[in-house]
């Protein structure tokens, strides 16, 4: 699966340290840069300034610009180029900086990237990962919250990856970088400092207390396409990605529902074991995510669940979103699905 | 219709562009300016662009009326490798006539023909390194045909085959030849001007002394691709020769519809600061002297350079286009820069290098040569006899390693083949 010729994975449990997701997602790129010099990073702001996040910070110094440098201000060449530079045979890391911006590249990633290895019966291929922050809560208004995911896994071709914590935003950032296809690795911003429950009113915690902050300094990889239960119950499975997971969590404790909760993390190709195993057992199964309802990921899942598990079910499947607006900025508390909405939905499901 | 809020002032009035010649009429281009052959200068490959902008706005010509290659650009290039150039200019042409004609004869769905655009491709391949990159349109045929790639590779990739290397999952003439240096053509427009720009860049950041080369038609200039390209091609100084084949027709859209009223296309790159040249695109000296020099450039890490080849497409867009319906029939003969093949013959025989016999003997051998191809081909099978490919491949090379839900889509695919009574071809275990 790994298309680097890079060397063993040297991480031990004595190396771990403390790491937000910034932190973890750099050392990703980083630890990948120290072991396979064709892996380069690129985006606008990227190199010297290392991010407006800051997830580069550092690389350009340690690496040399010619393999960590700031782009024009165009994300159809930022895809394009990155594209021409895998067909050299390199491993580019390009950075969109708000998946917002992403859609002047929907060209190069639909028709090029995704494509590339299919149309030329694998004479080329375009394995580069990229990066780019999404979702909202952070009053960032319509052109700095948007969840596109659907687009993205809606495309054969292209491999689409969301962490929810620092731990697995580093191993799957090494493994998306790692694998020889295109993959769209979406970052949560709301909790690249710290979990984030929902409850915007409160005062926002750090990852410092969380076990998934815990990260190893060295090589190691969270394999795409494996889901993972972060809580696991009876009562009903729910399913979410991202920032999601942690409200979801805090939810199903204020609800006192003993939820099987499980993290995608990998949204193509999807955990389908995970999922059936655990809605056969629970009988229901509720979809979250931040994103826009109408053709978002939920209906997918929704879908996939009531073809393989519709004689398992005990009420029908819930599906709790984003509203299909565009992301307010004034409104964003009423616009995100936070404690209320799953609280009802929740109530809702469990009701039959 | 709303009235003018201001009855003081002028109305507007929208400008759509118009050609000049429409079906039915005569052509004439004694509007088009067409400079001396020899004129204009030859700046030292490593100058900076600021210094030589009207090479964007002139035309580099080295072969005359007479035939006789004149001027600062003329490349002076052996009768032995000005015959090779003919040769494979005579080549694509015969290939080209004889893959229409298999469309027309329901062997394959789809073709294009460069017709008249021969030497964009020809002799810009042969001012190229063998190992240097290629990132084409769907109308450079000729630079596989230059680097003598098989024919019979080409024509199993036009009939879909057996044989073919892609495996019948891209349209016809979208080939793909890494080792031959040419990069798998989209069918999207000018999508390769940023990836070749991305090649050139990772080549010059790796060290390596390979550059890249791009193509696309002028109407495709109106692209983002194309203008993305641009800037990074700038900015990074990407060692990339960019062709515009300005063939004056984007199907049925004149060269007006990219903007060929206001500027020229080479004009583009003086807003970028790259090197830009506007060059005969018929003079197969002109385009092979200007490729030559930008190479050198991109070689030297002194930058890109963007070269509008002048040219006019002398066959429909492709074997779905009727060109009588939207452009004068006269326009092809009219072309004031002539044939490329007709021209770079009789600088040949002018050199008393060629004779008009050697050539039709070399056009009748060539014509034979592309037949017993094309028989070759045709017993791997052609479009219109079905089912070539294995019906298990369908799903192959979307991912690396195949996920789930392509296995139980292709499960699926197999059941239908069973529900239908009419077993597929397989894969060989």
């Amino acid at each position: 699966m790994t298309g680097t010729d890079a060397q063993p994975s040297v991480a031990g449990e004595d190396d771990r340290s403390r790491m937000n997701m910034i932190q973890a997602i750099n050392s990703a790129m980083d630890v990948t840069m120290g072991r396979d010099p064709a892996v380069m990073v690129m985006g606008e702001d990227v190199g010297y300034f290392g991010g407006v996040f800051r997830a580069t910070a550092g690389l350009q110094k340690k690496y040399g610009a010619a393999r960590a440098f700031d782009t024009p201000i165009t994300e159809i060449g930022i895809i394009g180029v990155a594209i021409g530079m895998a067909a050299y045979g390199l491993r580019p890391v390009p950075e969109i900086q708000f998946a917002d911006y992403i859609y002047p590249a929907l060209d190069q990633l639909v028709s090029e990237a995704a494509r590339l290895r299919y149309r030329s019966a694998g004479e080329f291929t375009a394995p580069i990962t990229v990066r780019s922050p999404y979702g909202g809560g952070i009053f960032g208004g319509q052109t700095h919250s948007q969840s596109p995911e659907g687009i993205f896994t809606h495309v054969s071709g292209i491999k689409t990856v969301i962490p929810s914590n620092p731990y697995d935003a580093k191993g799957l950032l090494i493994a998306a970088i790692e694998d020889n296809d295109p993959v769209l690795f979406l970052e949560p911003k709301r909790i690249y400092n710290g979990p984030f429950d929902g409850h915007w009113d409160r005062p926002a915690r750090n990852w410092s207390q969380h076990p998934d902050a815990l990260v190893p300094e060295g090589h190691y990889r969270v394999e795409l396409g494996q889901a993972r239960t972060v809580r696991a119950g009876e009562a009903v499975t729910v399913l979410c990605y991202g920032t999601m997971v942690h409200v979801v969590l805090a939810a199903v404790a204020e609800a006192g529902v003993d939820a099987d909760v499980i993290d995608l993390r990998t949204l193509v190709p999807l955990d389908i074991e995970a999922i059936e195993a655990s809605v056969r057992r629970t009988g229901r199964c509720m979809v979250v995510h931040e994103a826009t309802r109408t053709g978002g990921f939920g209906a997918e899942l929704a879908a996939l669940v009531q073809e393989r598990c519709f004689y398992h079910l005990e009420a029908p499947v819930e599906r709790v979103t984003g509203f299909d607006t565009p992301y307010p900025h004034s409104l964003e508390w009423a616009y995100f699905p936070g404690p209320v909405r799953l609280a009802q939905a929740l109530k809702k499901i469990m009701k039959d | 219709m709303p009235q003018p809020v201001r009855a003081n002032l002028p109305p507007l009035a929208l400008h759509v562009p118009e050609p000049r010649f429409r079906p039915g009429d005569a052509a004439d281009f004694t509007e088009v300016t067409v400079p001396p052959a020899g004129s204009g200068r030859r700046p030292d490959p490593v100058e900076a662009a600021a210094g030589f902008p009207e090479l964007a706005y002139g035309l580099v010509r080295v072969l005359d009326e007479n035939g006789r290659a004149v001027g600062p650009w003329d490349p002076r290039l052996s009768p032995d490798t000005l015959r090779r150039i003919l040769r494979a200019m005579a080549l694509t042409r015969a290939f080209d006539e004889r893959m229409f004609r298999a469309q027309r004869q329901g062997k394959t769905s789809f073709y294009m023909k460069s017709t008249g655009e021969e030497a964009v491709a020809v002799a810009a391949t042969f001012a190229l390194d063998r190992d240097d990159m290629c990132f084409p349109s769907y109308r450079q045929q000729g630079i596989l045909i230059a680097r003598d790639y098989p024919l019979v590779d080409m024509m199993n990739q036009i009939y879909s085959n057996t044989a073919d290397k892609l495996g019948g999952k891209q349209l016809p003439i979208m080939y793909s030849a890494k080792d031959y240096g040419f990069f798998s053509i989209s069918g999207n427009l000018a999508t390769q001007y940023p990836q070749a720009v991305g090649w050139a860049m990772a080549s010059a950041a790796r060290g390596d002394t390979r550059i890249s080369a791009v193509w696309c038609g002028e109407g495709s200039t109106a692209e983002g691709d194309f203008h993305s390209a641009c800037t990074f091609a700038s900015v990074y100084r990407a060692p990339v020769v960019m062709n515009v084949v300005n063939n004056q027709w984007a199907i049925s859209s004149f060269s007006g519809f990219a903007g060929a009223e206001a500027t020229t296309f080479a004009a583009r790159g003086v807003g970028y600061g790259i090197a830009s040249l506007r060059v005969d695109g018929n003079d197969a000296l002109a385009v092979y002297a200007a490729t030559a020099w930008a190479a050198e450039r991109a070689r030297l890490n002194a930058g890109p350079t963007l070269i509008e080849h002048f040219t006019y497409r002398a066959e429909g867009h492709s074997t779905s286009d009727d060109p009588s319906q939207y452009r004068s029939a006269d326009e092809a003969t009219a072309w004031p820069l002539g044939d490329p093949v007709r021209r770079l013959k009789d600088h040949l025989i002018a050199l008393g290098e060629w004779d008009e016999e050697r050539h039709a003997a070399q056009d009748k051998e060539l014509a034979e040569f592309v037949r017993a191809q094309q028989k070759a081909a045709e017993a791997n099978g052609i479009l219109g006899h079905g089912l070539h490919q294995p019906l298990d491949s369908l799903f192959d090379g979307v991912f690396e390693d195949m996920p789930w839900h392509l296995k139980e889509q292709r499960q699926q695919m197999l059941d239908e083949e069973a529900a239908s009574g009419r077993p597929w071809a397989r894969k060989p275990a």
